[in-house]
């Protein structure tokens, strides 16, 4: 017999595994790196958050405990997700990965250019 | 803003003590006391009382999760609509925050914000430059940010 509590935890874990999917999908599919770490970053912080809360709240149903981990796990979650998709779109750039052939503005590319026509 | 989460903790320890019961409700009650005189001795200390800044940073917070949550779900229908009619591109959006602490914060809320994501800050820590997934409505892109992020990290560190 389900109790309300064990629907509510699946319910929160099916929505995080959702997420995820979605962004392992989204990975799959977008045409280049930019595109693709807007799906990567976005849809893992929340996936993983939304497991984690579900972790969190069957831990204090059914065992009476407060798990301070997994809501570290989450705030570590949130600071360091965004932080590693900047970096990875930082360095993409620098390398010089090409955008999609559909951009259609570019802003940096003016930047760099100017400094690299100035100096020279 | 220190001193005045010293003199609330005094007041708490002084209250556990008036009560001489060393646990943590009679702290607590202790500290939310504090809290109101503090409220109402607010014309008499130094700087702004520290409890509306915790409240902003409160505000923040639902900000940022309500943000995310939107973004999640415009990540969704883009991979699972049938063809890719985006239009993304990077914009220079022009920031007026400066130590590195506000900007961290506000590439962290961008990457987390429905269709962009931060790719560099300029040397002189003047522009931001993201990649947006509609680049075309670029000045609505440069407006929200400016307008709710900047604004509520402002709150916040000013």
């Amino acid at each position: 017999m389900l109790s309300l509590k064990e629907v509510v935890i699946s319910i929160i874990l099916l929505i995080g595994t959702f997420f995820l999917f979605s962004g392992a999908l989204g990975i799959f599919r977008l045409p280049d790196v930019y595109t693709r770490l807007h799906a990567a970053s976005k849809s893992a912080t929340l996936g993983v958050a939304g497991i984690l809360i579900a972790a969190f709240l069957y831990f204090i149903f059914e065992q009476q405990m407060v798990s301070g981990k997994l809501i570290l796990g989450i705030i570590f979650i949130l600071m360091t997700a965004p932080v590693s998709g900047h970096m990875i779109s930082r360095a993409a750039y620098q390398k010089g990965v090409p955008l999609w052939e559909k951009t259609t503005r570019d802003d940096l590319e003016k930047k760099e250019h100017n400094k690299a026509s100035t100096k020279g | 803003m220190p001193i005045q989460i010293i003199i609330n903790l005094i007041i708490a320890v002084l209250w556990m003590f008036l009560f001489e019961s060393y646990s943590f409700s009679t702290f607590f009650v202790g500290y939310l006391f504090g809290i109101g005189l503090l409220l109402l001795m607010e014309r008499f200390i130094p700087d702004r009382f520290y409890f509306y800044r915790i409240w902003s940073i409160c505000k923040l917070l639902f900000l940022f999760i309500k943000e995310l949550i939107m973004a999640n779900v415009q990540v969704v229908k883009l991979v699972y609509s049938p063809k890719l009619n985006m239009q993304p591109g990077i914009i220079a959006v022009p920031i007026e925050v400066r130590t590195n602490w506000e900007i961290t914060m506000l590439a962290n809320l961008i990457t987390l914000t429905p269709g962009t994501l931060s790719v560099s800050v300029a040397p002189d820590n003047m522009h931001i430059y993201i990649h947006a997934m509609d680049a075309p409505d670029a000045d609505e892109v440069i407006k929200e940010i400016k307008g709710t992020f900047e604004k509520a990290i402002m709150e916040v560190t000013r």
